[in-house]
């Protein structure tokens, strides 16, 4: 991603946070906005293709985005993601728990005047 | 004691336990909050324990099976020994699925407890219905299946509880219950909802999803330092609802514990294993929040309003678990230089010679869990010269001796393997399947007992 003048960069963690669920061989991972002002660009960019990009190695069938406006939060619903689920699966992690990290590691490009509200050390 | 359902006054629900394993001394703090509360406030006051993951319930048939007394959540009395005196004092009803695969020997051991603490006999209920492995659908569906099947159980719903807690119950001893029928059920009986005032099921139907992981709502499960900072997880505290006659409720938690109570950790715990917001399925309501508005009203205190409710599913979810063979994991390590070129190397070399074996490996200090079971994402980086790497390599089969000739074959590269390989540790578990059905909700009927210990020889 090459950042316009007036952009900047970052991963997502800098403006949301989120969890992982598992039920079966379905993942759910929750994207909470930070900052009100910050749900726009989220909606307009971590989209469903994004994820399925970024969970590529991971072979999903199906990635499905829920949108919660009300609570400036979306929900990722991922299938077949989990290697057979936490009874087949080979993985150390069965749950994916530890997917919701991947998913915020996801670029986006945001103004650089948002530079002093980003979470994290600035 | 005092009338449960006593709909004028307050009902306070705290969690002292979110998974089997969870912390023991959680749930004292909870108590004696509720035991304020309770000074102050009057109303109802419960503590419930959720102790049952989709596989929790097969390993406690399993453990019934070798033992006809267990069978029930092994931590039970732990869990229970700090509390029991305060809750049957004060009048807090307990309300838990830690009964799993054998509620009624649960009633049993707490009854014993409760008698070894010299304490009054508690009126205990023991919800069944749960498991229906005699049902015809199941048995048609089991004889389907390659392997037998170990546990088969239904999710209940809220109305059992809420009969015992009407009729007494002291402690409500549940098998397999969807995780918020464990709050509805005490809501159901206190504020005596009709079973279609869908908003208000759906409203505590939800308080019940923030509660039923514990810590998951008050700051455990989401630290993340820089990021996400809170104070003292070494004694984080578990949350209480305060739930309101229209559904809607107040979460807070123990004075003086640790963790944090705010918007963003009950939004991760609202989303915690949702699939469609519009429609998270439970078998007494279908709950929809997406107009859910979650609002901080001070300190470690966050109400969730606005859940919408829609008529419950006509079927219930039930899980067969069945034997799947055996699951081998070995692990050794190399250290210092090249040792990551030496570790791709005993990798090489353990494929080479388990070729009955689908197995997957990762290199741990490399990449431990993100790659693929082919291990093409691992194949594809190249060796970046990491100087302390655990090779992991695991596989299942139905035949125990071949699953175990991978523990055998990272035993040797001792003495065959790569140079400098050393801290084996192997391991080999039976795995369990799980397969998923529905039934209608009409031909799994619920109830509940008040334990009676002449009954136990009879019934366990």
């Amino acid at each position: 991603m090459n950042p316009g003048a007036d952009t900047l960069v970052v991963t997502l963690d800098r403006l949301a946070h989120g969890r992982t669920g598992d039920k079966g061989n379905r993942s759910n991972i929750s994207v909470i906005a930070w900052r009100e002002e910050f749900w726009p660009v989220l909606v307009a960019q971590v989209t469903e293709d994004k994820v399925a990009q970024l969970f590529a190695s991971r072979h999903p069938s199906r990635v499905q985005r829920y949108l919660l406006a009300q609570l400036q939060s979306m929900n990722f619903v991922i299938d077949d993601v989990l290697d057979g689920g936490v009874n087949s699966a080979l993985n150390l992690d069965s749950h994916g728990k530890s997917f919701s990290f991947m998913l915020m590691s996801l670029l986006v490009e945001i103004p650089k005047a948002w530079k002093d509200r980003l979470a994290g050390p600035q | 004691m005092s009338e449960f359902h006593n709909p004028s006054l307050p009902l306070r629900i705290g969690c002292g336990a979110g998974f089997s394993g969870d912390r023991t001394d959680a749930a004292s703090p909870v108590v004696h909050d509720l035991v304020d509360g309770l000074r102050t406030m009057g109303g109802s006051a419960v503590l419930i324990f959720e102790t049952l993951a989709e596989r929790t319930l097969a390993l406690a048939q399993l453990a019934r099976v070798a033992d006809p007394l267990a069978g029930y959540e092994p931590l039970l009395l732990a869990y229970l020994r700090p509390v029991l005196a305060n809750c049957l004092l004060h009048g807090i009803r307990i309300v838990s699925n830690f009964g799993a695969a054998n509620p009624v020997a649960a009633a049993q051991a707490i009854a014993e407890l409760a008698h070894s603490l010299n304490l009054r006999v508690p009126r205990i209920a023991v919800v069944s219905g749960d498991d229906v492995r005699s049902h015809p659908e199941v048995l048609s569906l089991a004889r389907s299946l390659p392997r037998p099947v170990v546990s088969a159980n239904a999710y209940l719903g809220a109305q059992a509880i809420a009969q015992a807690l009407n009729a007494g119950a002291d402690i409500v001893v549940c098998g397999r219950v969807a995780d918020p029928s464990l709050t509805l059920g005490p809501a159901l009986a206190h504020f005596g909802w009709a079973l279609d005032d869908w908003d208000a099921l759906a409203g505590a139907t939800m308080a019940g999803h923030l509660l039923e992981c514990g810590a998951q709502v008050t700051g455990g499960y989401y630290a993340d330092p820089g990021f996400k900072d809170l104070p003292d997880l070494a004694h984080v505290g578990f949350p209480i609802a305060r739930i309101e006659a229209d559904g809607s409720c107040i979460l807070s938690k123990p004075l003086g514990t640790g963790g944090r109570i705010d918007s963003h950790t009950v939004k991760e715990q609202l989303l915690y294993e949702i699939d469609n917001p519009a429609a998270y399925m439970t078998p007494d309501v279908v709950a929809d929040i997406t107009a859910a508005r979650v609002t901080e009203m001070g300190p470690d205190c966050v109400r969730l309003s606005g859940v919408q409710g829609h008529p419950r599913p006509t079927h219930l979810k039930v899980n067969l678990c069945h034997q799947n063979g055996w699951l081998a994991e070995a692990e050794i390590s190399y250290a210092g230089p090249r040792a990551e070129g030496r570790a791709r190397l005993a990798a090489d070399i353990l494929r080479e010679r388990l070729p009955l074996l689908k197995s997957r490996v990762d290199l741990i200090g490399v990449s431990s869990i993100w790659a693929d079971d082919a291990g093409a994402m691992l194949a594809a980086l190249p060796d970046t010269g990491h100087t302390d790497v655990r090779l992991r390599i695991a596989a299942s089969h139905e035949d125990k001796a071949v699953a175990e000739q991978l523990l055998r074959e990272v035993n040797a590269l001792y003495t065959c393997g790569p140079a400098g390989g050393g801290g084996v540790r192997t391991g080999l578990r039976p795995r369990l399947g799980l397969v998923s059905c529905l039934l209608p909700q009409a031909s799994v009927p619920s109830r509940f007992d008040m334990w009676q210990p002449a009954a136990i020889g009879e019934t366990v």
